[in-house]
């Protein structure tokens, strides 16, 4: 056990009751991530990957099985696993600054209020809101607010990064926009990563690696396909790669497939 | 311009707003349609309302004469602010003749002693409005206190909720007049010497307000509490906030709108209480004035009540338009109902 991947999911099951009996969403899931690497998971909607999230960050309890990241197991939510939601879930009474500082200031209980302060607006301005800091968050526009979202999750300096469709609200141009933030970012400090999404360019783009999920119920890992596109990337030199059409029509063959419909086709195909 | 539009919008007074549009220069065609229909249809609404009081008014004879009509209540609303000019030229006359003689005292012997009485004229109509406005909000202030915590702990805690929740059902029904005889008696055995700018009859009229008007505001307190957004909860989680900070800096501030929804509702709630507690209680204010008028049965003592609820009826409209700015102004941009 002398290299234990930094984040290490270990036979997760998720299963909750219903009124026609319990529902096994997740079973038998399993997933190795190494320290550094940005990883996406894709699937049908109603899958369970937001599900799988939520049991990483701590906010939902597994049924069963073992979450370990940085070789220890995770208990409850904690900022060292920093969450971008799907909505921007700031505070709309709270200028954009306050929204980071929140955090920051939970993180960093030793440092001065101004050491507090550079850290926010270091970050505010790396997502591009260097003018907009003073700015109440109801008065952002949606894809400022996603921008704040960003800045507050790498504010606190997490060990791992967790985002949950964090473009899924936005339109075409502004998520364009702000997948090429989220890349300058996150180039920086290289924080291991896990991103939810349904969308295959969006996970091609950003990703060392894109992880399939089978539809549930017994939802799991259906396929990992490594993207080795070199970085720093552009998104023009990834369209222009000669194997982005190659890794795209995979991802498109498993989730079109049997693969991803039927749990026991995809075991006989493994 | 612009600005007068919006500030029509946030004081809720919708019914201006064309007229501000007007003014802002859009559409000339349509803001007279709109002032047509938020302006005509209440006026022309009134109109046939105050045709039919006077004419159903008319036709009804009591022992006190007939009922008022508008044409009556008028005149009455005329004499009783003459009346309050009256006195209060009666007091200014009253302090110039005490100023006078003290200083023709000092002005025979340096060391004579002046007298400085206070005037004590009879309580005018507009000193009873001031008496139950202080009345309901020292009544409202109680009940705040007690409510916003109370409710805030309900939301934060299933516990703190369902034991209290039982209680809360039985006792928010109940009426003023009976919380009345109880509040009276418990005032009594605590207020045992007469405090000079503290009556007693205010003191239970208060009480009795406060009693009343506190549920409303505990209940939506409560709801806004426990249904405050998911995602604010697993931010506050995520940031492992603690307690204070989540409850001063999260879950009161998501909660102020449906907070001040029971406030709003606890003032309308507490002003009807006050007139019921005024009249029983005897504390000088509208509704001690409108059993005294009853009590004294003269020709003009009916149009004299229906000037009071009409009183009662305007001040608690802008009571209620007050708590709507307030409402608006912590609701982060979401609609509010008027």
């Amino acid at each position: 056990m002398s290299s234990r991947p930094f984040l290490d999911i270990v036979k997760l099951e998720k299963s909750f009751d219903t009124p026609r009996g319990k529902l096994t969403v997740l079973s038998d899931f399993h997933l190795q991530v190494e320290e550094g690497k940005f990883i996406s998971v894709i699937g049908h909607s109603g899958c369970g990957k937001s599900t799988v999230l939520s049991m990483v960050a701590g906010l939902t309890e597994p049924t069963d099985g073992n979450i370990v990241v940085g070789n220890r197991e995770i208990e409850g939510p904690g900022p060292d696993r920093a969450v971008v939601f799907q909505s921007p879930s700031l505070f709309p009474w709270m200028t954009a600054m306050e929204n980071v500082r929140l955090g920051v200031d939970q993180v960093f209980p030793h440092a001065t209020p101004s050491q507090r302060t550079d850290i926010c607006a270091w970050y505010l301005s790396r997502v591009g809101l260097a003018r907009e800091m003073d700015k109440k968050a109801m008065d952002l526009s949606q894809g400022q607010k996603q921008r704040v979202g960003i800045a507050r999750a790498f504010a606190l300096r997490p060990r791992m990064l967790l985002l949950d469709e964090p473009f899924g609200m936005l339109d075409a141009l502004t998520r364009a926009e702000l997948q090429e933030v989220l890349l300058d970012v996150w180039a920086r400090d290289r924080i291991t990563a896990m991103m939810i999404t349904h969308d295959i360019d969006e996970a091609l783009f950003l990703s060392d690696e894109v992880v399939m999920m089978t539809s549930g119920p017994h939802a799991r890992v259906g396929e990992i396909v490594p993207v080795d596109l070199p970085r720093p990337r552009s998104r023009r030199e990834v369209l222009s790669h000669p194997d982005y059409y190659r890794l795209r029509q995979q991802l498109l063959n498993f989730l079109e497939g049997p693969a991803s419909h039927s749990p026991v086709a995809s075991r006989a195909a493994a | 311009m612009r600005n007068l539009v919006r500030l029509t919008d946030t004081l809720g007074l919708t019914w201006l707003t064309p007229v501000a549009r007007l003014a802002a220069g859009e559409d000339p065609r349509e803001q007279f349609r709109a002032i047509l229909f938020e302006i005509g249809v209440p006026f022309m609404a009134i109109l046939v309302f105050l045709m039919l009081w006077a004419g159903i008014a008319s036709s009804i004879h009591t022992s006190l004469g007939t009922l008022p009509g508008p044409g009556a209540t008028w005149t009455q609303a005329t004499s009783m602010i003459a009346e309050y000019r009256a006195e209060k030229l009666r007091e200014a006359e009253f302090y110039q003749e005490q100023k006078r003689k003290n200083n023709e005292r000092l002005a025979r012997n340096p060391n004579a002693r002046t007298t400085n009485w206070q005037y004590t004229g009879k309580p005018t109509y507009l000193d009873q409005i001031k008496t139950s406005l202080v009345t309901v909000f020292t009544g409202f202030l109680i009940a705040s206190l007690i409510a916003v915590p109370v409710g805030l702990l309900c939301g934060l805690s299933k516990v703190v909720m369902a034991a209290l929740n039982p209680l809360i059902q039985i006792f928010k029904p109940v009426s003023p007049l009976a919380w009345l005889p109880i509040v009276t008696m418990g005032v009594s055995a605590l207020y045992l010497r007469e405090i000079g700018w503290l009556p007693k009859s205010f003191v239970i009229s208060a009480f009795t307000v406060a009693l009343c008007s506190l549920w409303p505001s505990l209940i939506n307190t409560a709801l806004g509490v426990a249904s405050i957004d998911r995602d604010y909860v697993n931010v506050a989680r995520v940031l492992r906030l603690p307690f204070g900070v989540r409850v001063f800096r999260i879950y009161l501030p998501a909660s102020l709108p449906l907070v001040f929804t029971g406030l709003r509702l606890s003032l309308g709630v507490g002003w009807m209480v006050l007139i019921a507690a005024e009249m029983l209680a005897q504390n000088p204010g509208l509704g001690k004035f409108v059993w005294d008028e009853f009590q004294n049965g003269s020709s003009e003592s009916l149009a004299r009540i229906v000037v009071a609820v009409l009183t009662i009826g305007v001040v608690g409209f802008f009571l209620d338009r007050t708590m709507v700015i307030l409402q608006r102004l912590v609701s982060f941009g979401r609609p509010v109902n008027a």
